[in-house]
């Protein structure tokens, strides 16, 4: 369902809407640079990862990565886009110590991808369409570190060089949420693809947001850029701050400044960096060392047939095929690697109602193993029992060898013991009893012992029924199929 | 006998096949000739050590007949080509201490042919100048004298005018240069010295300091066709490392040389004949008939663009140059100026490090990129550029080559050097457009001013018709007989001054 949403605030002097667009820098997963063959694995020691081409020496040459340029092409229509089969590579000229060839290549008046949107997932199931502008190629500067000496800077230049997609929204968020949402999803479609491992605590996605206030209908206002938001919470905070910031200023009647501000997670404040005045004219203009960037129609044909399902259709199919709700499928879809474990289970189900069993398996996976998960800090492959367990578990549920109740006992020894729920039933004794004669027997016995109850519920006092049913199930050890138990409880009283 | 350094290079080659004289003997004789000459200053840096470490491994070689195709060839390298562990300038102070931890393309290639380096010769700063006088070691010196004034010190041209200087001085076989606007052919023209300016990527860029990629292109100085074509064969190469590189074999144009223009057509540019001083008229005239002898039919063609190729080129080459410097930042290597800030190193390494042409050039480009020019200037510039290219296009429908004066005039003084940039970089007015359009163009000595100095006729074809090029050359070198001169026998031996 596809929504207008306004999202406007209410001001001292009217309504205010905000506008939001953002620019994601995602590192391509490449093992190589995107103009020279150095390594890109991160954490290493500075500056050992530097091609003579990465250090700007003199007569050195760039060579496109073309791994790096399928993966741009994977991205691009992962998000919608138009693949151009014609864009060049611009330099953009500024002076930096951590910039060594004193331009970044980029791609300016020709990108690799034009157009394209993204879904958002905000709450109650609700989407909303935000349209991508372009997504062009570029290098990564080096890294300048100013706090090791009181009188000199460091430059390590092994991101020098690294290729980076910048996907530009247009300006079509209207609140933080949207924005988070985005990012979200943004990253979500770039693990799939594999394009972008999203790691944004290594900086392999970056986000700069343009945000402004306009009121309702109006042009739009002047805006600031939060540059460099490394993590999604801080987005948010960033935003909820920049809105305040911008709300306080425009409702005083005074002028927002065109500027860039750095957010600053300690403060949870964005202050202010650069300012229009002391931009920088980049003077861009193509890069004479590459020609153009042609590329063929066969080499986009190929990278669509080779790529994997995305998350609004393999949602959509959750939805068809498992019968899951809006809600559970796009949790499990979220990330591909939990998607894919999901998937496993279910296929490892016994069961012949595979609807059903598909559900319980969501239920399962969404709230006892997450919960697991979080409380030890783990992944989805690091869950200590195999998926083929899982799926046992949920077929003894099915078949009633166990209950619901009993299953999480089991959970909790499969997470901790390694073994089969099965041989932990049997091991344990734990399987339900249905014996109809057993339990009648039990019931009996029960009913025996609390005279006085029964007088009362047969007196009227029918909320009693429950507190009959957990006596026999503490009398079994909980292993009384509840089912059973509750009809011979009728019977008898 | 002839002495070891007036010999041309596939003399040279001849000689030590057949074991006249040794590699080494060779090397040292030009090693010699060098410290003679140094008044020349045709050198930035010489390698004589090195030089003769080469020459006794190609001796070893040679003597075993595994002699490849330059084995123990002595030859001057323009600065401007990264040798591994020899310092490289550039001609630039701000390199003057720089020693690259790589060997370029075109150097390795020339050593994978068993060529000896002498040493790194000298050259107008980053490549900026047509006379040599930019360089920060000072200006290099033509070994031609005029009749009327002996005294009076030439420029070789520029901007390859040390490897010019070196070639016609005999302090090298030949030499490696390179041509962003005419800094081979210019330079050869003013030195009587072969130079050709292959077609835009025919050589690697890899290694090569850049002054404007899309023009750069690396070429050699000779004293004849023949040893152009030995050289230009070993010079060019495929290369995956540049991007802008020609993907294609490259032919034996040695072996493939043979003079001839019989059947071919010969455009004369009526843009490129106006206005030539009488001797250049003369010489042109001159080569026409040389060429109709030899069986080629002449036409008279229009290239209406010609004189938007100065202003074009000088838009352009400035605006690729600013980007292409702004590495040289005193942060990694070469030069470093003092500063207590970022930008403070920054303007006093530029400042210390660079000299005023190539500060002004920088300046140049700078503001046709800059926003609110960029459009009017670069944009316009690069049409303009397209425009070029087509107009040689249509021509090369209607004949085989131009011929062309190389330059308007002869030498001039190191003195009488134009204090107005424009009229400096007129110099450049016929070599240009060449570069603009990415078309190959040779320049082969023909005549002389009428103060005896030398005179190019140049000869520009089509895309990747080196051969035709050289094949025609050959025809202007036998017909001209230049080398043959009493002054070309007279500068071997014992020039003027």
């Amino acid at each position: 369902m596809l929504v207008e949403n306004k999202n406007l605030i209410q001001g001292e002097t009217g309504l205010w809407e905000v506008v939001i667009g953002l620019e994601v820098h995602a590192q391509i997963a490449s093992k190589s640079k995107l103009f020279s063959g150095s390594s890109t694995n991160f954490g290493a020691d500075p500056n050992t990862q530097v091609s003579f081409l990465d250090a700007g020496m003199p007569g050195m040459l760039p060579v496109i990565n073309s791994f790096c340029i399928d993966q741009a092409i994977a991205t691009g229509l992962g998000i919608h886009g138009t693949i151009n089969r014609f864009s060049v590579f611009d330099r953009k000229n500024y002076f930096y110590a951590d910039l060594p060839t004193g331009y970044q290549i980029s791609q300016f008046h020709y990108p690799i991808v034009s157009g394209g949107y993204l879904d958002i997932d905000l709450q109650e199931g609700r989407t909303k369409r935000i349209h991508i502008t372009r997504l062009h190629l570029e290098q990564d500067a080096g890294k300048s570190i100013h706090d090791l000496h009181p009188h000199y800077s460091y430059i390590d230049l092994n991101r020098a060089g690294i290729a980076l997609m910048e996907i530009v929204s247009e300006p079509e968020m209207c609140s933080s949420a949207e924005a988070m949402a985005y990012v979200k999803k943004l990253r979500s479609v770039l693990r799939y693809l594999g394009s972008c491992d999203g790691n944004m605590e290594q900086g392999s996605l970056r986000v700069d947001a343009n945000i402004s206030l306009r009121r309702p209908g109006e042009e739009l206002g002047t805006r600031a850029e939060i540059k460099n938001v490394n993590s999604i919470r801080f987005l948010g905070q960033a935003l909820e701050y920049e809105i305040y910031r911008q709300l306080s200023i425009l409702e005083s009647g005074q002028e927002i400044v065109q500027e860039t501000r750095l957010f600053d997670p300690g403060k949870g404040e964005t202050r202010s960096m650069r300012t229009k005045e002391n931009a920088h004219d980049y003077r861009y203009f193509p890069d004479p060392d590459l020609k153009p960037l042609i590329l063929s129609s066969e080499r986009i044909h190929h990278i669509r047939s080779q790529m994997p399902e995305l998350p609004d259709a393999k949602k959509a199919r959750f939805e068809g095929e498992y019968g899951l709700n809006d809600y559970d499928a796009h949790i499990l879809v979220a990330e591909k690697e939990i998607a894919d474990y999901y998937e496993k289970v279910v296929s490892f189900g016994k069961n012949h109602d595979k609807k059903q069993a598909a559900k319980l398996v969501a239920n399962w996976l969404t709230g006892e193993v997450f919960a697991a998960m979080n409380r030890d800090n783990l992944t989805i492959h690091q869950v200590p029992f195999l998926p083929e367990h899982l799926a046992e578990l949920v077929d003894l549920i099915m078949d009633g060898t166990i209950s619901g109740k009993i299953a999480k006992d089991v959970f909790v020894q499969m997470w901790q013991t390694l073994k089969s729920p099965r041989q932990l039933v049997n091991d344990l004794g734990l399987q339900q009893i249905s014996d109809v004669s057993f339990l009648e027997a039990t019931v009996e016995k029960i009913l025996k012992e609390h005279p006085d109850k029964v007088a009362s519920y047969k007196a009227g006092k029918i909320q009693l029924f429950g507190f009959f049913v957990g006596l026999v199930m503490k009398e079994l050890q909980g292993k009384a199929n509840p089912t059973v138990v509750n009809e011979i409880l009728k019977n008898k009283l | 006998m002839t002495k070891l350094t007036c010999l041309t290079l596939s003399e040279a080659q001849k000689g030590l096949r057949a074991k006249h004289f040794s590699a080494v003997e060779l090397t040292q004789a030009f090693i010699q000739r060098m410290a003679e000459k140094r008044d020349l200053n045709a050198y930035i840096t010489e390698t004589p050590d090195h030089a003769l470490k080469q020459a006794n491994v190609s001796d070893q070689l040679l003597a075993k007949g595994e002699g490849r195709l330059l084995e123990g060839l002595p030859l001057g390298i323009k600065d401007l080509f990264c040798t591994r562990g020899i310092r490289t300038t550039a001609g630039s102070k701000i390199l003057g201490n720089f020693l690259p931890p790589y060997e370029s393309t075109v150097t390795d290639n020339l050593l994978k042919a068993g060529a000896v380096f002498l040493g790194k010769t000298n050259m107008d700063e980053f490549a900026m100048g047509s006379a040599n006088v930019t360089s920060a070691f000072g200006p290099s010196i033509n070994p031609w004298r005029s009749d009327t004034a002996p005294a009076k010190k030439l420029v070789p041209g520029g901007s390859s005018g040390g490897s010019a200087a070196a070639v016609a001085g005999h302090l090298a076989l030949a030499a490696t240069a390179s041509d962003t606007g005419g800094s081979i052919r210019q330079p050869a023209a003013f030195c009587g010295l072969v130079g050709i300016k292959p077609t835009y990527g025919l050589c690697s860029r890899w290694g090569m300091v850049a002054f404007a990629s899309s023009l750069d292109q690396a070429g050699p100085l000779t004293h004849t066709v023949l040893d152009a074509a030995l050289m230009l064969k070993v010079m060019a190469s495929y290369d995956p490392k540049d991007a802008t590189s020609r993907q294609l074999d490259i032919p034996d144009y040695p072996t493939n040389l043979t003079p001839g223009v019989k059947g071919l057509r010969v455009g004369i540019a009526q843009e490129y004949s106006e206005n030539l001083s009488p001797a250049s008229q003369t010489l042109l005239q001159q080569g026409i008939d040389w060429l109709t002898q030899a069986g080629a039919t002449i036409e008279t063609i229009s290239l209406k663009t010609t004189s938007y190729a100065l202003p074009t080129y000088y838009i352009l080459a400035p605006a690729e140059a600013s980007s292409n410097l702004a590495r040289y930042d005193g942060v990694r290597y070469g030069l470093q100026g003092e500063g207590k800030s970022l930008d403070e190193l920054y303007e006093n390494t530029r400042r210390l490090g660079f000299g005023e042409e190539v500060r002004r050039r920088i300046l140049i480009g700078t503001y046709v990129l800059s926003a609110g020019y960029y459009d009017a200037y670069y944009l316009k510039a690069q049409k303009v550029r397209q425009l070029i290219a087509s107009d040689f296009q249509d021509a090369f429908k209607k004949v085989d080559f131009l011929l062309t004066p190389t330059t308007p005039g002869g030498a001039f003084g190191v003195d009488e050097r134009p204090s107005d940039p424009v009229t400096m970089y007129l110099n450049d007015i016929f070599t240009v457009t060449v570069n603009l359009a990415g078309l190959p163009a040779i320049s082969i000595p023909a005549g002389f001013t009428d103060d005896g100095l030398p005179l190019g006729l140049q000869l520009i074809g089509p895309a990747l018709s080196e051969q035709r090029l050289l094949n025609a050359a050959a025809v202007i070198e036998e017909a001209a007989a230049f080398r043959q001169s009493k002054k070309v026998q007279q500068l071997g031996e014992n020039y003027v001054g």
